[in-house]
């Protein structure tokens, strides 16, 4: 059996007597897009950083790779991408890729030949000789995921990648982050961007006051799942409970009906049906569910503060 | 040793693009400068008053006066290495903690402690070339103009080179845990309190009072950075400013080798500190 990539039980920060992080239980396999939902101040970051070494844990444990944190031999095998990209903006992009290459341990040959491929793939190349402290927000994060992929790491955190990019970053962002996956390198992402995260992640964990509320595979969202309102008249109760052959979670207000399909090929199929039995349809508006609302939903509109 | 050693680059090649390093060597430049033109005027001066006096006395006055000079000279380069230290590394730690820039480099394979070490050797590297331009300058000056070079150069300098390691080293310390601005207020704090001090404990030597002499070692132990300085001074020192005490350069309650010794232990204790404090908070 193959190592999990992320492993942790329990794990839990208390700053003061403040608990960050409660305990969290997580298990993300190598090769997978993992996606870290949560409002602000859900222990996210601090998450992160205790996987990394940056912060202590409380209690609890977790393992990278299957060594257990702060495991100097794993470090090498791992990309950071921290939230802020607050990087030594005195050095020019060249120069801050080869510092952190040499801090990886890299060879210099190599380490040379993949700052250039870098470089190149975050479309830095033009900008290779100038310093750092010149550059936008959005080369910052650019740099920044360059340095992150320097090792070919087998795992990867990008905390807020896409944070400070316009849309053409924000695509090569996702763009590179499939090519990751496609290595077979897992990638662990923390993002506020939903519709970032449903087209990018295999799985999602949504956290809250740092405990794990719920994980949930893309695949089944993405499914054919909506939310389905009808207007119309002249239904009467025993329609409404034949629908439930199509739908589930059926809500009736007055002239307007809600519910919710399987499968979208239903929609069709509802609405012959309504028509064949004397119901005068008006209006059937699909709508997809989205990763906003399931998150609205777990997280709750609070944001969990 | 090798992750120090690409660190310790790093701090090296950081103060030369934040000009620094330029900063430093155009003041250094212009204090010798300063100091030359000073020096030769007032060397002149006693040059020409002691044409009127016995050719031995002349000699000797011309003897002292220059080592007074040089001694002022090497006293305002030791507070600058003082300053150059704490400045340095005052917020070497804290301000990148706080920008956040200590995250990438924390999270590659290294120790914590390879980043505190190689600042540490990056600053020494820095400050040896520092003292080196301005107290090699200020003694060449010296040299130059009237001939006069003190007794124990050599030993001289690495007292004061050991003087601005010492805060330098203890800033970083501080930086470990405190805000830049917090370290800088604790290390000058302390400095200012050696000073004062090392003087209660000179005046009191003077008088034979006992107290005093006591108050000057409690801070001499505190922080010894005035102790390393006196007894820098003191090695430099002429045999006739031993006799006379004349003036405010002369030392007379000398600092000893156990206090030199208690330095360096107190630099590497200030070290282990650093690192200790460094590897275990939060980023």
């Amino acid at each position: 059996m193959t190592v999990a990539a992320i492993e942790t039980e329990a794990l839990r920060k208390v700053f003061g007597d403040h608990a960050a992080v409660k305990g969290l239980t997580l298990q993300v396999s190598q090769g997978e897009v993992f996606g870290f939902l949560g409002p602000n101040g859900a222990g996210k970051t601090t998450s992160i950083k205790m996987l990394l070494g940056l912060v202590a844990p409380t209690s609890g444990k977790a393992n990278l790779l299957g060594a257990p944190i702060g495991d100097r031999a794993t470090l090498a095998r791992i990309g950071f991408l921290p939230e802020h990209f607050r990087f030594q903006d005195w050095m020019t992009a060249s120069e801050f890729l080869m510092l952190h290459g040499e801090l990886l341990g890299m060879d210099m040959q190599a380490l040379k030949k993949r700052r250039d491929e870098l470089l190149e793939r975050v479309g830095l190349a033009p900008f290779r000789n100038k310093q750092l402290r010149t550059f936008s927000k959005g080369m910052l994060q650019r740099i920044g995921l360059a340095q992150a992929l320097l090792n070919h790491p087998a795992l990867v955190f990008l905390d807020e990648p896409t944070s400070g990019l316009d849309p053409v970053g924000r695509r090569l962002v996702r763009d590179v982050v499939h090519e990751l996956r496609n290595e077979g390198t897992c990638v662990f992402l923390n993002s506020h961007l939903l519709s970032e995260i449903e087209v990018t992640c295999d799985r999602v964990a949504f956290i809250r006051h740092g405990e794990v509320v719920r994980v949930l595979e893309l695949a089944t969202l993405n499914g054919n799942q909506s939310v389905v309102t009808i207007r119309a008249s002249g239904w009467t109760s025993e329609l409404v409970a034949q629908l439930e052959h199509w739908a589930h979670d059926i809500q009736f207000t007055g002239e307007q009906l809600t519910l919710t399909v399987n499968n979208e090929d239903s929609i069709p199929e509802i609405n012959r049906f309504l028509v064949a039995q004397g119901v005068n349809v008006f209006a059937i508006s699909p709508s997809r569910i989205s990763l906003e609302d399931i998150f609205i939903e777990t997280v709750g509109k609070d944001g969990g503060l | 040793m090798k992750k120090i050693w690409i660190l310790a680059r790093m701090t090296f090649h950081e103060a030369i693009r934040r000009r620094i390093v330029l900063t430093g060597l155009v003041l250094g430049i212009l204090f010798l400068i300063i100091y030359s033109i000073g020096f030769g005027m007032i060397s002149k001066q006693v040059a020409i008053d002691g044409l009127s006096r016995p050719d031995i006395l002349a000699r000797a006055m011309q003897n002292e006066m220059s080592s007074f000079m040089l001694n002022a000279g090497l006293y305002a380069v030791a507070f600058l290495s003082v300053a150059m230290g704490a400045l340095l590394s005052a917020d070497a730690l804290a301000g990148e903690i706080s920008s956040g820039t200590i995250q990438t480099v924390l999270t590659k394979p290294i120790r914590r402690s390879d980043v505190v070490l190689g600042k540490w050797l990056g600053f020494a590297g820095l400050l040896a070339l520092y003292l080196l331009l301005m107290a090699g300058g200020a003694i060449l000056i010296a040299f130059l103009q009237s001939g006069y070079l003190p007794q124990n150069v050599l030993k001289a300098l690495m007292l004061m080179y050991l003087e601005a390691l010492l805060v330098m080293t203890f800033a970083l310390a501080c930086s470990s845990f405190l805000p830049g601005l917090a370290t800088g207020g604790a290390v000058f704090g302390l400095y200012g309190l050696a000073f004062i001090g090392g003087w209660i404990e000179q005046i009191g030597s003077i008088f034979n009072n006992q107290t005093a002499v006591q108050v000057g070692i409690v801070t001499s132990l505190l922080f010894p950075t005035e102790a390393i300085w006196r007894r820098a001074t003191f090695e430099m020192q002429t045999a006739l400013a031993t006799v006379l005490q004349m003036s405010p350069f002369t030392t007379r309650s000398v600092p000893s080798d156990v206090m030199v010794i208690y330095a360096i232990l107190y630099l590497l204790g200030t070290l282990v500190v650093a690192v200790r404090v460094f590897h275990n908070r939060d980023i």
